[in-house]
């Protein structure tokens, strides 16, 4: 398969860059959400109308009532998300909840599907316990009691966690803490008794949660497969994030890189326009080069995704590291580029520099996937 | 089964039959490399084999028409043949900078007479082309070179020196950028082809840091040219020679899967072990970036076939390539230790880490600098001021 899009996903494509280029854009979203002391994190009305446009359920079968298409398409959406910096829900619920409850009994996609591809719920995964993304190591007890579950512990970096309709929860159900196996994910209402929320904005304006689960009980039904095997499906949910944050990541990029070319192209400096200096020229060349590849890369991992492959996996740890170091570097480079207004909140780009933060912690950084990628090739 | 199936299926049925077992082997030096030419003396019976097998079905130039010597094979069937040889880790039939550089030159700007007779040439490997472009005072400032072509009416009297031409002194003929008017910079240079066996031409091997000597100057004392033997017009070679540099860069990046961009942190973990986390974590980064590269170059290929790629594009997979393979070798050295450092000793092939470790020092030279490659990809893709 070649490593361009079909003419379906250009048209897609299409669709999608004009419609959050404009719904999404940052005065409307991020700056009025932030300015207004949104406590959300992202705009009901705007999630309605991903939904009246299909994307909600991009990742969703069609038996499910969803679009049934691919992780290619979904990154089509998510890149845009993320050059508009959009504050969404997008990546929690339709790709990572959705991917995992895609793997569910049909009672619990009944219970949470509709509502996510109507635009109406939210979804939260509820997966690290500590500053880190360690999901090798899960310590939250989850004890059978009756024909259900008690879940207690604590839970971290859990984004749109205050907001969700369900968190999905993965619960040590055997083994230590450090086992492979032993895992179970839960679909965990939000009214479940003894969850406690401790919301915090982040330095990108997003809302993440401290959850602590204080002898949370659930039923045997909001099992998400097989109990003492939720790696299985954990995995396919984490893949699914992670190429998605992976694209999102490429979106900031070039956002922040596309501000920054336009800016070397206007402002001047000693009577000259600033593009005009060959020591910034070769770093932006440079930044240029260092963006394709991570896009390369992007579409190479969602592609053997899509195809099940199992190469897939290496590869996308190659695309989460490589796009978190390359729009690491673009917003490092934009904002120095801009000069003494890069350091402003007036310009847009020091926000690109605080959304790349926080999407490249999220599901593992590039430090997290390199050493991956290392393991992953046996050594 | 579709189409493209039905075709990867008989692809590799073929190459089950017909490629040798020891062209499967991993490339180890540069006598492992069908080069092809009158003077070309096989490495093996099996080298021999695996070249005549290819050339009776096209497939050393699969994606060239089969008039000139092509198996006519479109993007899709192209991409499974690269993926089908991959698979079976089966070594190109033939490389050639004709088949790399001139052929694609041809194709777009050669007459159906030049198609026809110097194509089959090169997709039956006999006759071994060299380049003829950077002159002494002319290296990124390649337009000012000064090798001259006099007019005599039906032919050009052709004096200068050009240097740094790969193998020339193995080559059988050059295409050779030659000035045809003083008076014009960039539309005076016109684009030669002829042999190097004429009277007037003479090489010299320049010996490198590698100890190799895979660089020659060539000079040109009264050499005579058929006007025949011109590629695109009189005083337009700028045209050819740019179309062609970018073909040129595109070999250089390594696109294509060339193994040598491979990930390299599991070879040295076989060879002898990273006891160190630093050394890890380096290699960890590295194969990060190789394999990202693979997939850019996987994707420039795709674009480039069906005219999606930017046409300044082959620049920065020059530039990200060459730079990234620098560093491939500068990390085996590292973790290579003591052994990496000899430079005759028989456990490293006379010195192959060493060696192999200076010769892509060029890499970011040859074919245009990395700077040059990072002007133009100011200038050209992101259009900046005054690039």
């Amino acid at each position: 398969m070649p490593l361009y899009f079909n003419e379906d996903q250009a048209m897609l494509a299409d669709t999608v860059t004009g419609f959050i280029a404009g719904e999404g854009a940052i005065k409307p979203q991020l700056r009025r959400l932030r300015d207004g002391n949104d406590t959300r994190g992202y705009d009901p009305a705007l999630w309605k109308q991903f939904a009246e446009m299909g994307l909600t359920g991009i990742l969703v079968s069609e038996a499910d009532g969803g679009l049934g298409l691919g992780h290619v398409e979904a990154g089509i959406v998510l890149r845009e998300i993320g050059r508009n910096l959009t504050p969404s829900p997008f990546l929690s619920t339709a790709v990572v909840g959705a991917t995992a409850l895609g793997h569910a009994s049909e009672d619990l996609k009944g219970r949470y599907l509709p509502g996510v591809v109507a635009g109406e719920s939210v979804l939260a995964l509820a997966l690290d316990e500590g500053a880190k993304h360690r999901p090798e190591r899960i310590a939250l007890k989850a004890e059978r009691a009756g024909n259900g579950f008690r879940l207690s512990g604590r839970k971290d970096f859990v984004i749109h966690g205050a907001t969700a309709d369900a968190l999905i929860v993965a619960g040590r159900t055997a083994g230590s803490d450090s086992d492979a196996e032993g895992i179970t994910l839960f679909a965990v209402p939000k009214d479940a008794a003894g969850i406690g929320h401790n919301a915090v904005r982040l330095v990108d304006s997003s809302i993440a949660s401290h959850v602590t689960f204080d002898r949370v009980e659930v039923d045997g039904g909001a099992v998400i497969g097989e109990v003492d095997g939720g790696r299985a499906v954990l995995d396919k949910a984490l893949a699914a994030g992670r190429i998605g944050s992976a694209a999102e990541l490429t979106g900031v990029g070039g956002g922040a890189f596309a501000m920054t070319t336009a800016y070397l192209k206007t402002r001047k400096q000693f009577g000259k326009l600033i593009g005009e200096f060959q020591a910034l020229q070769h770093r932006a060349a440079h930044l240029y080069s260092e963006l394709e590849i991570a896009e390369a890369a992007v579409i190479k991992a969602q592609q053997l995704l899509d195809a099940g492959s199992s190469r897939a996996d290496l590869m996308v740890s190659v695309a989460k590291a490589k796009a978190s170091r390359a729009t690491n570097l673009a917003v490092r480079e934009g904002v120095q580029m801009h000069g003494g207004v890069g350091m402003t909140d007036e310009f847009d780009i020091g926000l690109y520099m605080k959304r790349d933060r926080a999407l490249a912690e999220f599901l593992g950084d590039a430090n997290y996937h390199a050493d991956r990628v290392a393991t992953l090739s046996g050594y | 089964m579709t189409d493209l199936e039905a075709f990867r299926a008989d692809i590799r049925a073929w190459l089950d039959a017909n490629c040798p077992p020891e062209m499967r082997r991993p490339i180890e030096d540069e006598d492992d490399i069908c080069w092809g030419g009158r003077a070309f003396a096989f490495k093996s019976e099996a080298q021999k084999i695996w070249l005549e097998r290819c050339v009776a079905h096209g497939y050393t130039v699969p994606d060239w028409p089969k008039a000139y010597g092509g198996a006519g094979m479109d993007p899709a069937q192209a991409k499974i043949w690269r993926e089908e040889m991959a698979r079976i880790g089966a070594r190109p039939p033939l490389s050639s900078f004709g088949i790399w550089m001139l052929g694609p030159a041809l194709l777009k700007f050669g007459t159906e007479e030049q198609k026809v007779h110097y194509l089959n040439q090169i997709a039956r490997g006999e006759i071994r082309w060299c380049q003829g472009y950077s002159e002494p005072g002319s290296g990124s400032d390649l337009v000012s070179l000064q090798t001259f072509g006099e007019d005599k009416g039906d032919h050009w009297i052709v004096n200068g020196q050009k240097i740094w031409t790969s193998y020339a002194d193995k080559a059988d003929w050059i295409f050779c950028l030659v000035r045809t008017d003083k008076a014009n910079k960039y539309q005076g240079i016109s684009f030669l082809l002829f042999d190097m066996t004429t009277p007037g031409v003479s090489t010299r091997p320049i010996k490198l840091i590698s100890g190799a000597s895979p660089f020659c100057e060539t000079f040109f004392d009264n050499v005579v040219v058929p006007k025949a033997q011109i590629v695109g017009e009189l005083n337009r070679g700028w045209d050819v020679a740019k179309y062609l540099l970018g073909h040129e860069r595109e070999m250089i990046s390594g696109a294509g899967g060339s193994e040598r961009l491979n990930a390299i942190g599991a070879v040295v973990q076989r060879n002898g072990g990273i006891d160190n986390p630093v050394l890890r974590a380096e290699l960890a980064q590295f194969d990060v970036d190789a394999l990202a590269f693979a997939a850019m170059g996987e994707k420039f290929l795709d674009e480039i076939k069906v005219g999606k790629a930017h046409p300044a594009q082959p620049n920065m997979m020059k530039y990200s390539g060459t730079e990234l393979n620098k560093q491939r070798h500068e990390l085996l050295m590292a973790a290579g230790g003591s052994t990496a450092l000899e430079w005759e000793s028989a456990e490293t092939r006379g010195g192959t880490p060493a060696r192999s470790w200076l010769r892509t020092k060029a890499n970011s030279i040859e074919g245009g600098t990395s700077e040059v490659m990072l002007n133009v990809i100011a200038k050209r893709i992101l259009d900046l001021p005054g690039a």
